[in-house]
């Protein structure tokens, strides 16, 4: 648009007003490299300033005692105190320690189960049965975690559930899985392992038949067995890509999956103390309570050690490796 | 004449421990392959399923009692289930274009060089991936300012611009050789009429990619239902999927409803893994087809980071 108005306008504005010719020229001049592109921009830059921008300028809610009908302008100013209320309750400290505690335990088990899996992939490269495994071990990253929660369902329900008619079976007790918050940092890593092995194991996958066969030949005329190999070569190969992987991933250390930890444990309140992470706890303050401010106030409280976070494990990802450093 | 000995016996040692080691590992793969179907085949043997057998036997690998009501219902009666699945399939299909076309022009403006702002409005974009607002404002904005609650574009416009697929783009774009760019601009050709003839026609496998994943995005999408419906005739498929697990009566009562006259019982547990089955469908069908493919976009995409 801006390119054809100007096209247009510019000859005339000459003939008229001549001392306007030289920066309406040079205007054109850019216009002409650079209106198509700046256009094609146009559509993601308003609807990232919509959509991802002026809720930036709304974190001011989480300083505000936030009324639907005063508006975010008309509501009270009410300070620091909503971040007082959170911190200084115990939601404030189980939210953050249930979050992070997580992203230590999916991180750990996820990175070891990508490496292994990825290492016996590496062995049966090419074969009809990597195919079928890798097909197999894939599919699970892309069903939706409500998907996701049938199958655990079908598994874990009291009655019917497979678990419990197994456990009977074998003369045991069944248990109630949706009411003992102690079962659950087990049950989601073994979700988490179940979605994302298949999808964590391609990078370390593709690292591996990366490295030059010549290492191995050499390895094997000296005659180092597999393990040696796998130890001596392959391992130390694939040390700089998970250290920057491990650090990358810090900077998503306070974002919990929504999904896993609200629908797989079907939202049930006697399993909080295992399953409440910023992401539940912020929506449920939103929608279920109403309390805005709180709400907001564990938003910015995400949002900022979100940001410091992302910066700190740039920074150090970009020391070991600039190329690998997001920014 | 020892060293000859002793390499023969460490022959044959490396092909015994060779063959065990083999055995062991395509055990270990075929164990955590089938660990990842299991579940896909419980939930359709239930969906197969009859209610009596699922209360007697519990949920099974195969099912006890063959049946194929439980799709009859979803398909022949339930207009409102099939609904829900019209209005994913419209959010998916609508949405993944827009943001197609959105996001690759996007990507293709800030990688060429020639443009000015290119690194600004990579930045820009870049920005929106390191901070957000948070959920309250952007709860707050959808509603109260752009009063889209209770719309269909409140699942799909703020799911539209995703600012790491147009970083990543962007890297597809940059690979395509300057000179092809610069040759065909010389020959009189347009940025639109390039990006459109030239960019677009040359990272397919890349776009091919982010356009899947795009689209599982919408498929999948829950929580924009979760936050912005609560009107029945506008529930993804997702989102009813979640609302019949929580309360089972929905299905019960619009099912008996419409049976008036049927001595049938609905099979409420079969029926709920019918419509999961039916959801998992449309992914695992093209999953299929795009496997390979998929595999190499992402290895490229990750390596490029």
């Amino acid at each position: 648009m801006p390119a054809d108005s100007s096209a247009e306008i510019a000859p005339a504005a000459t003939l008229t007003r001549p001392f306007a010719s030289l920066p309406r020229r040079k205007l054109k001049l850019w216009l002409r490299d650079n209106g198509a592109p700046l256009l094609m921009s146009l559509p993601g830059i308003l609807l990232l300033f919509i959509f991802a921008y002026i809720p930036m300028f709304g974190i001011i809610i989480a300083f505000k005692e936030y009324r639907f009908d005063q508006g975010i302008f008309g509501s009270k100013w009410i300070g620091l105190y909503n971040f007082k209320f959170l911190f200084s309750s115990a939601v404030g400290v189980r939210i953050t320690r249930n979050t992070v505690g997580y992203f230590f335990l999916f991180t750990i088990t996820g990175t070891i189960g990508s490496l292994l899996i990825a290492l016996l992939m590496n062995e049966v490269q090419g074969s009809f049965r990597a195919r079928f495994y890798q097909s197999a071990m894939f599919l699970p990253y892309f069903i939706s975690y409500i998907i996701v929660t049938y199958f655990v369902y079908a598994f874990l329900n009291l009655d019917s559930g497979m678990l419990n008619r197994i456990l009977v079976r074998l003369g045991l007790q069944p248990v109630s899985w949706y009411a003992d918050p102690k079962l659950w940092p087990s049950i989601f890593t073994i979700v988490q392992i179940w979605k994302g092995i298949g999808y964590g194991s391609i990078l370390y996958l593709a690292v591996m038949l990366g490295i030059s066969p010549e290492y191995y030949e050499a390895a094997k005329i000296d005659g180092a067995t597999k393990w040696q190999q796998i130890w001596h070569i392959t391992l130390p190969m694939l040390v700089p890509i998970i250290i920057i992987q491990l650090l990358l991933s810090v900077g998503s250390m306070f974002r919990a999956n929504f999904g896993l930890f609200y629908n797989v444990p079907m939202d049930r309140g006697s399993l909080y103390p295992a399953t409440d992470v910023i992401d539940t706890f912020v929506y449920r303050a939103l929608v279920k309570s109403g309390d805005m401010g709180m709400s907001a106030a564990v938003g910015v409280y995400q949002s900022v050690v979100g940001f410091i976070l992302v910066i700190l494990s740039n920074w150090a990802v970009r020391r070991i490796d600039p190329d690998r450093a997001l920014f | 004449m020892a060293t000859t000995l002793r390499s023969a016996r460490s022959g044959r040692y490396y092909v015994v421990m060779g063959f065990i080691g083999r055995l062991l590992l395509n055990l270990v793969l075929l164990t955590f392959s089938l660990f990842c179907l299991v579940p896909f085949l419980v939930v359709i043997s239930a969906s197969l399923s009859t209610e009596q057998a699922i209360g007697k036997y519990g949920y099974t690998l195969f099912p006890k009692q063959f049946s194929l009501l439980a799709y009859e219902m979803v398909f022949v009666q339930a207009s409102r289930v099939m609904r829900s699945y019209g209005v994913s399939a419209l959010v998916t299909v609508v949405g993944t274009s827009l943001s197609m076309l959105i996001m690759s022009l996007m990507a293709y403006a800030i990688s060429r060089r020639t443009f000015q702002l290119r690194q600004g409005i990579a930045f820009y974009i870049f920005f929106t991936m390191l901070f957000s607002g948070g959920l309250v404002p952007f709860y707050i904005l959808v509603t109260q300012y752009l009063h889209l609650k209770n719309t269909l574009w409140a699942l799909i416009l703020p799911g539209l611009v995703s600012g790491w697929w147009v970083l990543v783009l962007r890297t597809f774009f940059q690979d395509i050789p300057e000179e092809l760019l610069d040759a065909a601009k010389i020959d009189g050709a347009g940025e639109w009429r390039i990006f459109f003839q030239i960019a677009v026609p040359l990272s397919t496998p890349g776009l091919a990619t982010i356009t899947l994943f795009t689209m599982l995005g919408f498929w999948n999408d829950f929580y924009s239902a979760l936050l912005f419906i609560d009107k029945e005739a506008l529930y993804p498929i997702q989102y009813l999927l979640w609302v019949i697990l929580q309360s089972a009566e929905w299905l019960q009562k619009t099912e008996q409803a419409q049976l008036s006259g049927v001595r049938t019982q609905v099979p409420i547990l079969p029926m709920r893994m019918a419509m999961a089955v039916l959801a998992i469908g449309p992914i695992a069908f093209g999953y299929l087809f795009v496997q390979k493919y998929l595999v190499r976009g992402i290895r490229l995409g990750s390596l490029k980071g």
